[in-house]
């Protein structure tokens, strides 16, 4: 399995704070790879590192192969990276619609890839012309997730994609994601180690800026005493 | 961020409508109740109102997009008016080409169009060259644009001098009057009035129906989400900063017919639209028009109540000031705004 993403001896400062200090891994292409780590262990910085919000300091990120280090967010979206962020971002004055259709890269994007998205997230069709941030908590990371979908994405970040959802909506999120999982790569960053555990095939734990561990997901979930001592979950 | 660009509330509605109603109100008192006099006020009002839009618009989108106060915005106001004067009064300035063109109305029509340019131009080298590698330094963006609003002003005194131009070029337009309860108001006026209604349509249905509109919208919530959608954003805001540096040289260009050139416009304007857009609430285009048409119908209708002798006539320059207190008092994040 080749790599899509490769992570290499990355820091990166956020103003004077040294957030990563050393981050290291590989993401094979069609995988679901999970980032684990404790509230402020630098997870969420890592997807914004890679999606060149946080550009590193040192290190390098590879895409396919090729260095995205210094390129601006834009030009790294348009080789294929879509990104969902935490607490999800959705323009709030915009329509469901408007909401997708900002996400074109190219004319007609969503009339392509519309009915895998409607189909995905079947409640969003009726949706489309209502603002964004009138929506459910649920509705919003639908949409969050279907944005990142309406082009030709191989490689999606998707951060903490379970963050105050009903457990509904998760089984209904994991289930979209894993069929995701059948023609693109998922890199996400869950806290619910639960939720991590039955999605994900790959994992990486970040603690303190640092890459300490990575893997097969089954392994870790054998393994207690590194889950007790960098995920505090018994 | 920030949310903004706001569709109207029931609120902001009710009390736009409940400010406005006050204002016709008073000016109908101030007119003594003739309505020769009171259709006079409502129509300057609505003047002054599209003139102010021309530069608050491009204030308001400047400052929701790039969280900008952009005060030179006064300065390519008043430039487009001294360009335009220049262009249309050959042998007053110190612009050689506007000769060239014998009709009048035809080049004061070039005139303005060169004006926008100029605005367009200078609005593109301000953004692209000064205040790009300032970016995420508010207080440095802020200091720039109010140094390059000094510097424009000390360009044009040194051009045109300190004092005052009054238009003395008739245009057929400015001649051509209509009456209305048997007061006389100027076609000219009228065709301002009907240009900027046409311009704020126009930018809704930019920022309503079009794709740059969409992205704009999402890029005064969130510039940076809208990025990582694949969207180069800098040009973006490129482009609005351009647009509204053009629309206020426009406003410029229109004006001076009826207000004269002079060094004094750039500050007045820049003023009167900085208590549009916050009395409108930041960052909402729809605040902008509607706090447009409270503060230029509130200075007509003081300037018509000034014009008591018993009255001075400060109270008309306050009264963008007074109504930006006004509102605030009964809605502190604006008529349309909400938290930023």
């Amino acid at each position: 399995m080749t790599d899509v993403l490769t992570l290499s001896g990355v820091h990166t400062f956020i103003n004077q704070f040294h957030i990563l200090e050393g981050v290291d891994f590989t993401v094979p292409a069609g995988s679901i790879t999970v980032l684990l780590g404790r509230n402020g262990a630098g997870k969420t910085t890592t997807l914004r590192t890679i999606m060149g919000m946080t550009p590193p300091s040192a290190g390098d990120v590879l895409f396919n192969g090729a260095s995205i280090k210094s390129r601006a967010p834009y030009t790294i979206a348009r080789l294929g990276v879509g990104y969902v962020p935490e607490h999800r971002a959705i323009f709030r004055e915009l329509t469901v619609l408007e909401n997708l259709r900002i996400s074109e890269r190219a004319k007609g994007d969503l009339d392509r890839t519309s009915d895998f998205i409607f189909r995905l997230f079947p409640d969003l069709k009726r949706l489309v012309t209502l603002r964004g941030g009138s929506l459910s908590g649920g509705q919003q990371q639908m949409l969050a997730v279907a944005r990142a979908l309406v082009s030709d994405n191989h490689l999606l970040l998707i951060d903490e994609p379970s963050e105050g959802l009903a457990p509904v909506i998760i089984e209904q999120l994991m289930a979209a994601i894993r069929e995701l999982a059948a023609d693109k790569t998922v890199l996400l960053v869950e806290q619910n180690f639960r939720v991590a555990s039955r999605l994900a095939d790959r994992y990486v734990i970040i603690d303190d800026g640092h890459s300490v561990q990575s893997g097969l997901m089954p392994d870790l979930i054998q393994d207690e005493a590194t889950v007790q001592r960098y995920l505090g979950v018994a | 961020m920030l949310k903004s660009l706001v569709p109207a509330g029931r609120g902001s509605v009710a009390t736009s409508v409940a400010l406005i109603g006050a204002i016709l109100l008073f000016a109908l008192y101030a007119a003594n109740f003739s309505p020769g006099i009171f259709a006079i006020t409502l129509l300057s009002g609505l003047l002054r109102a599209m003139l102010l839009f021309l530069v608050a618009a491009g204030l308001s989108l400047i400052f929701g997009l790039m969280d900008i106060l952009n005060f030179a915005q006064g300065g390519y106001f008043m430039l487009g008016a001294y360009i335009t004067f220049d262009i249309v009064h050959p042998d007053a300035g110190v612009i050689p080409f506007g000769g060239f063109i014998s009709d009048p109305t035809l080049r004061f029509a070039f005139a303005i169009m060169v004006a926008t340019l100029v605005g367009a131009a200078l609005g593109y080298v301000l953004e692209r060259g000064l205040l790009r590698p300032l970016y995420k330094r508010a207080l440095f963006q802020l200091v720039l644009t109010f140094g390059v609003s000094i510097i424009l002003l000390e360009v044009v005194k040194f051009l045109w001098g300190p004092s005052p131009y009054s238009w003395t070029v008739r245009l057929p337009i400015q001649e051509a009057q209509f009456r209305i309860f048997d007061t006389p108001f100027s076609t000219y006026r009228l065709f301002v009035i009907a240009m900027g209604l046409l311009l704020m349509a126009g930018v809704t249905v930019l920022l309503r129906r079009t794709r740059i509109g969409i992205i704009i919208r999402a890029g005064v919530q969130d510039p940076e989400m809208v990025s990582a959608l694949g969207i180069n954003v800098r040009a973006v805001f490129t482009l609005v900063f351009t647009l509204g540096c053009a629309l206020a040289a426009f406003g410029g260009g229109v004006a001076v017919p009826f207000l004269g050139a002079t060094n004094s416009l750039g500050s007045t304007f820049l003023l009167a639209s900085i208590a549009v857009i916050v009395l409108g609430g930041l960052g909402s285009f729809e605040g902008t028009a509607v706090g447009s048409v409270v503060v230029g119908l509130g200075w007509a209708a003081m300037e018509q109540f000034s014009a008591r002798p018993e009255i001075g006539t400060v109270l008309a320059s306050m009264s963008p000031m007074l109504l930006l207190a006004l509102v605030l008092l009964l809605r502190p994040k604006g008529l349309f705004g909400e938290d930023r």
